[in-house]
């Protein structure tokens, strides 16, 4: 008896707490999201009316942000993929006995506070850094070229600031993968590309998915790179979201909102995962 | 006969082909170098930056200085945000770390009913976007006319942290050998001693990761604390509110400062992983 209560007891508190602070607000943030101001009432007053209209404006009025988040998630996903890829292989198989140390290095810069790292890059690609007037010397860009309040600023931050997410799943599964399998399709002929494609990537898919979720997820919802790199027209569904909550006081559309955000990367992220066939995360 | 071979293969390879040939070789770890440099560039920015004799804003170089690193707390702001952070930090750590062991425990080691809904409940923060998890939260402590600050804060926190503490634990258990548990109970030992002397510290090293990890998220978020700290300041907020009038080089200096004292309870960690293994 006292067996099958164990599990159960060790659940509890730490399920209790995620029920109050995790499930529960989550149930109120889908009420708030269908509230209307009180007519007559200061602002930030609202009531429970239903309008799940609110949806619908929302998402019309942001569709813009809107479709910018996920074109930047994914950019950003598939650079921090093509930077990390033949980085963690490069770890996993031809660092020797350098392995751990440059594991270490890895991670290390993400000690140095987020958005000091940021702020840097906004300085270093900024007007007074060293990168623009280099790149306009060699006329690589027009003098009225600037890096930062880009598009281009904004993923590079978001490619930068979520790297760790995907090196550290990639090397797990790569670092798994037996050196023998790769001989062994050598032997059998294959040439680099075909081993590649054939061995090493499909066995190391969990880390793909791994990573690329793990990177994905927290860049949609992102706003500090777009805050600080990017411009009024780079704007992300976090700032709009950031914004009405802040200095519009508009809580049912910043409800819905991010009501509408979770569920889309929820969405995405299921259909993603049927598709590349790892249940393991789950 | 040996002086024709000698001949036909010392002198005739280019040195243009001979550095193609080495690039091709050592192409990966050419772009793992680069790689690294890319990570790298806004550290050594940061830490160079902390040495600027700036005064206000630390923008523009205007000559080498020590005064920063010899009086962090010259910008008063900054001390008091960075105290917040490590008092928030300390706590959310401690009850993550908690509540997540138990949990990983109860999901690693034993196969129970609802074993894989948990699994989700666990998954779910991680999947949520962090400003969800914190405008939702933000509007449960209105509901409640809970006002913004240190505690919600830290029950925020708390919610982050907790699945990525479970999923750290949980990858240790699941690595250790079921028949040192075995050998412990065949030696007459009972289930508490067990767990005691034989469980608990193999796990150690995966819940001292773990609250390290918890940590430096705790310590680094902005997000959900901007949602839920009000007018408490952290040490990242600080940043964050700042950056538009320029950020004192002090910044510069405790962001450098955390860099290095990091990298050394890592290694320091690994050192003594090492000599246990041995």
């Amino acid at each position: 008896m006292r067996k099958i209560r164990t599990p159960y007891l060790l659940l509890l508190p730490g399920f209790a707490f995620l029920f109050t602070f995790f499930i529960l607000p989550i149930i109120n943030l889908a009420q708030t999201s269908t509230q209307t101001s009180v007519v007559g009432g200061d602002t930030g007053q609202y009531e429970q009316t239903l309008r799940f209209a609110n949806y619908i404006d929302a998402f019309v009025e942001n569709k813009e942000q809107f479709g910018r988040s996920f074109l930047y998630a994914i950019l950003a996903t598939l650079l921090a993929l093509a930077i990390s890829y033949p980085l963690a292989y490069a770890i996993a198989f031809k660092s020797g006995k350098y392995k751990n140390v440059l594991l270490v290095l890895v991670v290390a810069p993400f000690f140095t506070s987020f958005l000091l790292r940021t702020i840097a890059w906004k300085q270093i690609l900024g007007e007074e850094g060293f990168v623009v007037p280099t790149l306009r010397t060699f006329g690589i860009i027009s003098e009225s070229t600037t890096l930062t309040s880009t598009s281009f600023a904004v993923v590079m931050g978001m490619t930068y600031n979520f790297l760790p997410f995907m090196t550290l799943p990639l090397f797990a599964s790569i670092d798994r993968i037996d050196p023998r399998t790769l001989e062994a399709s050598g032997d059998l002929y294959a040439n680099g590309i075909t081993t590649f494609r054939k061995v090493t990537l499909p066995l190391s898919m969990p880390g793909v998915v791994a990573g690329t979720l793990l990177t994905f997820i927290p860049a949609a919802g992102d706003y500090v790179n777009a805050a600080i790199l990017g411009s009024p027209n780079t704007k992300m569904l976090g700032n709009v979201i950031e914004s009405r909550y802040f200095k519009v006081v508009d809580y049912p559309t910043a409800a819905a909102l991010s009501f509408t955000l979770m569920a889309a990367i929820l969405i995405l992220v299921t259909l993603y995962i049927r598709k590349a066939g790892t249940e393991e995360l789950v | 006969m040996s002086q024709k071979i000698k001949d036909a293969t010392i002198p005739t390879i280019p040195l243009g082909a001979r550095i193609q040939r080495w690039v091709g070789r050592n192409l990966i770890k050419i772009y793992a170098f680069f790689a690294f440099t890319y990570l790298f560039i806004p550290v050594a920015y940061t830490f160079a930056f902390s040495f600027n004799d700036s005064g206000k804003s630390n923008l523009i170089w205007k000559g080498f200085t020590l005064d920063n690193w010899k009086n962090p707390c010259g910008a008063p702001e900054v001390c008091n945000a960075l105290g917040n952070s490590i008092k928030i930090g300390l706590l959310a750590t401690i009850f993550s770390t908690i509540l997540g062991t138990m949990i990983a425990f109860a999901i690693g080691r034993h196969k129970f009913k609802g074993r894989s809904t948990s699994n989700l409940l666990i998954f779910l923060p991680m999947a949520t976007p962090e400003i969800v998890l914190g405008a939702s939260l933000l509007s449960l402590f209105l509901v409640f006319k809970i006002n913004p600050g240190f505690w919600p804060t830290v029950i925020a926190h708390i919610v982050f942290c907790i699945s990525f503490v479970v999923v750290t634990v949980k990858a240790r258990i699941a690595s250790l050998d079921p028949r040192l548990e075995q050998a412990a109970m065949d030696l007459y030992a009972n289930e508490f001693q067990t767990f005691r002397r034989v469980t608990l510290p193999l796990v150690a090293p995966g819940i001292a990761g773990a609250a390290l990890l918890a940590f430096s998220l705790s310590f680094d978020d902005f997000i959900i604390t901007n949602f839920n700290s009000g007018t408490l300041t952290t040490f990242p907020k600080f940043i964050y509110v700042s950056a538009a009038r320029g950020i004192p080089a002090q910044a510069n200096v405790i962001g450098s400062a955390m860099f290095f004292l990091a990298l050394t309870i890592v290694i320091v960690g690994q050192l003594v992983n090492r000599r246990r293994v041995r």
